[in-house]
């Protein structure tokens, strides 16, 4: 029996769902390709936004009236569909953050500084973010620690056997991302998470590019770590999540002291509450979390393999599309990809084409993506970046094409 | 031709475009591709004006008590913008650019065209050509 081969999205339809779209930006209908910055939000998100405020507006976990107890309910609800999204085990193991740069610094500060010492080693990779390079340069720094850097080749892949013959057991972290922000590769986190493991080293995964494209499975991975930005998949802005395997989690000190995280408090002696809500202090975000169940809810009934098909169809199109301008350059042109295309046009600067195609209301986004160690590696300055969503069409990427096709034109 | 006529000048061309915004950004384009080209020599460090996202190269000579510019950037459109001071500005004394009121880039709604960042490099355009009337304005009255 064939697998299912007919588009099973009703695109127009999910289209319905978005009312940003539906507008005008410099007297054209807007084409938004800058996904992999944030992507747009579904109308049932905006709704559990305003119905919450509208509501259900209390503060959550120690009130023992109504309110609270709703809005107590719906923060946990959503714990327990993230628990459920990346297939975790115990829920007290999603740690709610501002998003993946917050988990990122969590792990760094409060792991990091209790179990790096000096001389230990934390690996990244070239192709990290920015968020995924800094916290460890400054934990390094404060105990003396050492970052090396796996190879990138020049697909835009991680080099496994380089990340082999770096790692030793000195290495304590190993930190890559998913799915890259910048050339869209997907990087064999099982087979890094794996190879980590065999120096004893514990891995975290940036997941940021991956959360509205790929299956998660923490515990199918094995692995330590994983960090979710919840703007990057159709939910709000100011949430995300961290999973911890639960022996890490307890075994790592408060990172942020305050309301919630506490059992006990005297001027002598504090005692920490447990998981999760030891690393929750303060009031959190508690509309956008909420919020964020309805975002994953959405991939859920849209079925997260569908949504990647459509991309991936949109992505191979995209690409063959560029070929058509001889002076395009594909950059990170790896077989797996997330719905990510960087390119450049030769003789052309990036920030000339985003605004060229801004004026025709085309968002793409162009400079160094925050990767500018993966910039330099391609010596380039930035790139042009167009990322796919379930919500955009062919036609949009022909319509990006006649944008470019016009200024490579009158600029060549 | 004075500053405030050459600005007049920009807005009634800029007019003609009726707002649409393909067109304003390819005139501008337009306008850098325009520009005299600038020795290469010139494009340096020391002549780079700080505050711009692109790289933005702005040089100033004196020749008959009026300024002379010579500008280039790395990126078309903020060559275009470049362009555009350096046709208000050159031939004119130190005193008229140290008083010139730029009211053209209001008129022809450049905030629309250009984001908040370009917006603060072409300020910083705007500040190094009124040091480099400044600088040339002492040596003219300094015996």
């Amino acid at each position: 029996m064939s697998a299912v081969l007919a588009p099973v999205l009703d695109i127009q339809k999910i289209r319905e769902e978005f009312p940003i779209l539906h507008q005008q930006v410099n007297g054209k209908p807007l084409i938004y390709f800058d996904n992999a910055a944030t992507n747009q939000k579904p109308k049932r998100v905006i709704q559990a936004l305003t119905n919450y405020y509208q509501n259900d507006n209390a503060n959550i976990h120690r009130g023992i009236h109504t309110l609270a107890e709703r809005a107590t309910r719906a923060y946990e609800d959503t714990r327990l569909a993230m628990q459920a999204f990346i297939h975790a085990e115990h829920s007290e193991e999603i740690i709610f953050t501002r998003g993946v740069t917050e988990s990122i610094n969590l792990v760094a500060s409060s792991y990091g500084r209790t179990f790096l010492k000096e001389g230990d080693e934390i690996i990244i990779s070239g192709l990290e973010h920015h968020s995924n390079i800094v916290p460890w340069q400054l934990i390094a720094e404060e105990k003396k620690a050492i970052i090396r850097v796996i190879n990138i080749t020049p697909t835009g892949e991680i080099d496994l056997d380089h990340l082999k013959s770096l790692l030793t057991s000195k290495t304590k972290i190993v930190a890559v991302n998913h799915a890259s922000n910048s050339l869209g590769t997907i990087n064999p986190i099982k087979e890094i998470i794996s190879l980590a493991h065999e120096f004893g080293a514990v891995v975290l995964i940036d997941g940021a590019q991956a959360s509205a494209h790929l299956p998660i499975d923490v515990v199918e991975l094995d692995c330590d770590f994983y960090c979710i930005s919840s703007h990057k998949m159709y939910g709000p802005t100011g949430t995300g999540i961290l999973y911890g395997k639960k022996e890490l989690l307890e075994k790592m000190p408060p990172y942020m002291g305050g309301g919630e995280m506490i059992k006990n408090v005297s001027f002598t002696k504090t005692t920490y509450n447990d998981l999760p809500y030891k690393f929750e202090a303060g009031t959190p975000n508690i509309a956008d979390v909420i919020a964020l169940k309805e975002a994953i809810d959405f991939i859920n009934e849209l079925g997260k393999e569908n949504i990647a098909a459509h991309e991936h169809e949109l992505l191979v199109y995209a690409a063959q599309r560029l070929s058509e301008i001889p002076s395009v350059r594909l950059i990170g042109t790896s077989s797996q990809k997330v719905s990510v295309q960087s390119f450049v046009i030769e003789g052309i600067h990036p920030f000339d084409i985003g605004q060229m195609l801004d004026s025709r209301g085309i968002a793409v986004r162009t400079g160094h993506h925050c990767t500018q160690p993966l910039m330099d590696h391609f010596g380039l300055e930035g790139t042009v970046r167009a990322s796919f969503s379930v919500y955009n069409t062919k036609e949009e990427i022909d319509a990006l094409l006649e944008g470019l096709k016009r200024i490579v034109k009158f600029l060549n | 031709m004075t500053i405030n006529e050459t600005q007049d000048q920009i807005i009634s061309e800029f007019s003609l475009l009726d707002g649409d915004m393909e067109m304003t950004v390819f005139y501008i384009m337009e306008l850098g591709q325009k520009l005299p080209e600038m020795n290469a020599s010139d494009k340096s460090e020391l002549n780079e004006v700080k505050g711009c996202q692109s790289k933005v190269w702005l040089t100033a000579n004196l020749e008959n008590n009026g300024l002379q510019f010579s500008a280039d950037s790395n990126t078309a459109i903020t060559k275009g913008l470049v362009s555009l001071l350096v046709r208000i500005f050159n031939g004119q004394s130190p005193d008229d650019i140290l008083s010139a009121d730029l009211y053209f880039m209001k008129k022809i709604g450049m905030e629309r065209f250009i984001g908040t960042q370009r917006s603060n490099g072409f300020a910083a355009m705007i500040k190094q050509i009124k040091m480099y009337a400044l600088a040339f304005k002492s040596q003219l009255t300094t015996p």
